[in-house]
């Protein structure tokens, strides 16, 4: 036998390299590792080496067109001492805060709402997660119209229904209004999301859960507090982490909306890094704005990840 | 048979405020689109007319808007960059994401686990935290400015995503059907190429749907990477170069969103039950 297969080796010893590069690649590791490097090649070359280069930037004056020198955390230093920064922070905490509140408390709503039978069901489940599919610049475009400083739809209706005086506010200019209209769009485009994965949650709750409960005399209140929310607890913390990141990392609607307007009251730290780092071509405390977000997006990995090892 | 009445009219009653609740939020949800719409079809006279009521035309349906949005503007050129960079961005990263995702949900290799791992932690990463580093590697690769610069980068949020929904639908498909075909001859590219790709195809299908809309939708590169008004993309054009000087001509940048989202409406429409199934398993970006 053994004779045999030396024969055999030495007659094929031309096509025995091509043989051999095949048999390796058969190999389930090999295969397995050179599935990945494309993938790979892309993480390390788009998003990590970019990353770097963040860090890299912060801690220089680098200046679009000029590679400058380090400087340390210098710009660290200037923008914590910067008061449009300080508000930028504020901002982000407000906007963030406010609006993943509402749209988990409203996205368990909806998403009960929907779980109901009724009729049209994937009409009316298609039509509420249409804010969430159309391009959010161009939806946003339209609010923008719609809070317009004198056409406003929002005004006009409210005027018409004797809710307010006329003119109404001046809904993109004025701190406090501006801030709501960014949070409402926010909820408007962010509602679709939290509604369909929770949906999906409460579909996953067994029936006799609630049987149990109303044999044991539990009031529709009581069987949402005792039985619905724990059991969409886990579906829950994933979502909110999630909407979390996003939602702090916004950069679309207040682009859009109101450019960080007016007066910064609505920057938030993308739109701040754009403006200082593009706009105003200092990369290098553009770069350094845009790592603030890094911190909260660490600490939700960490959180996700050490949730995923347990599940 | 009391209890049966009673049952009855509870459902009737719950029904009603099922509906009552649900009217409210549906006219919140799309009373934009509609006022899109509308804006987009009402002469100018009219929309600026304070006395007119805005949620109706009152005066005639007009396409001028839309004609100067195809005439007069380089709305086309944009539409066919949009069109060229979201279907050559979905088409690369399906096919990394197919190969990486087969790999990390199938295949036995030391290290496994913690790709897994990076390219999760990936798919986390808002875009917004690395645009402005990426917009000086893209200057460097010498794209900058050029469609090329989207479709080069739009992988980098693509990819992750996809590989991580990939992975849920290649765990589903039984490990026997794959032993099966390598035990008859064939080699492992042949077993998925042509046993558990065909068997994947609702998850493919799935991540070629978000790819496209993601892609079609994304807002923060096309804006950053791309200033030259001939190599924009539909979303930022319509955005950002309909605005004459200062002034904002509300009808032509209604008309600009309308056109702008239908592609993806009507992909939205036709394949609705994968956008929702996606979502779900995917837990996508939002």
């Amino acid at each position: 036998m053994a004779i045999g297969t030396r024969v055999l080796e030495g007659v094929s010893a031309r096509p025995s390299r091509l043989a051999r590069v095949r048999e390796l690649w058969e190999r389930e590791a090999v295969f397995g590792y050179g599935l990945i490097v494309p993938a790979l090649a892309l993480i390390v070359g788009l998003v990590a080496y970019p990353f770097g280069m963040a860090i890299y930037f912060s801690l220089s004056d680098y200046w679009v067109g000029s590679p400058g020198s380090f400087i340390g955390l210098q710009n660290f230093r200037d923008i914590l001492g910067n008061e449009i920064f300080r508000q930028t922070v504020y901002n982000s905490f407000v906007f963030t805060g406010i609006a993943v509140v509402l749209k988990a408390v409203l996205g368990i709503w909806l998403a009960m709402l929907l779980f109901r039978p009724f009729r049209f069901k994937r009409l009316i489940r298609g039509a509420v997660l249409l804010p969430w599919v159309i391009p959010t610049a161009l939806s946003v475009l339209a609010w923008k119209w719609m809070f317009d400083s004198l056409y406003s739809v929002v005004n006009w209706t409210a005027i018409h229904s004797g809710l307010i005086n006329p003119p109404g506010p001046n809904w993109l200019g004025m701190a406090d209004y501006a801030m709501t209209a960014v949070i409402a769009v926010n909820v408007w485009r962010g509602l679709p999301f939290f509604a369909i994965i929770v949906l999906a949650g409460l579909v996953s709750i067994p029936r006799e859960y609630y049987e149990a409960a109303e044999v044991d005399g539990a009031g529709s209140w009581s069987r949402f507090r005792h039985v619905t929310l724990p059991l969409l607890k886990p579906v829950l913390a994933v979502v909110i982490l999630f909407s979390t990141i996003f939602t702090f990392s916004d950069f679309n609607i207040v682009q859009v909306l109101t450019s960080g307007g007016p007066v910064n009251t609505t920057h938030l730290f993308a739109t701040l890094a754009y403006q200082v780092g593009l706009t105003g071509g200092n990369l290098g405390q553009g770069a350094s704005i845009s790592l603030f977000l890094f911190p909260l997006l660490a600490l939700i990995v960490f959180v996700q990840l050490r949730y995923i090892r347990k599940e | 048979m009391i209890v049966g009445v009673r049952s009855q009219g509870e459902k009737i009653r719950s029904a009603i405020f099922g509906y009552a609740n649900l009217v409210p939020y549906l006219f919140f949800a799309l009373f934009p689109f509609y006022f899109m719409i509308i804006t987009s079809l009402k002469n100018d006279n009219e929309l600026y007319n304070l006395k007119a009521v805005p949620f109706l035309i009152q005066t005639g349906v007009i396409t001028d808007h839309y004609r100067y949005l195809f005439f007069k503007t380089e709305f086309l050129t944009w539409m066919m960059n949009s069109l060229i960079i979201s279907v050559t961005a979905t088409a690369i990263s399906l096919v990394i994401a197919i190969l990486a995702g087969y790999s990390l949900a199938r295949l036995r290799f030391p290290g496994v686990g913690s790709f897994g791992t990076a390219v999760f932690i990936t798919y986390l990463v808002p875009p917004t935290l690395l645009f402005l580093p990426l917009s000086q590697v893209v200057v460097w690769l010498g794209i900058s400015d050029t469609i090329w610069a989207l479709i080069v980068t739009y992988p980098t949020f693509l990819v992750p995503f996809s590989t991580w929904l990939l992975m849920g639908y290649f765990r589903t498909i039984p490990k026997e059907v794959e032993e099966c075909a390598l035990v008859d001859g064939a080699s492992r590219m042949q077993t998925l190429t042509r046993i558990v790709l065909p068997m994947a195809i609702p998850g493919i299908v799935c991540v070629t749907l978000f790819g496209f809309t993601l892609t079609w939708n994304e807002f923060t590169y096309a804006l950053t990477f791309v200033s030259q008004t001939a190599n924009k993309t539909a979303v930022v054009g319509v955005t950002a170069d309909l605005i004459r000087g200062d002034i904002y001509y509300w009808g032509s940048l209604m008309a600009g969103a309308v056109v702008a989202s239908l592609p993806i409406v009507v992909i939205y429409v036709w394949f609705l039950d994968y956008y929702v199934s996606g979502l779900t398993a995917g837990a996508v970006k939002g």
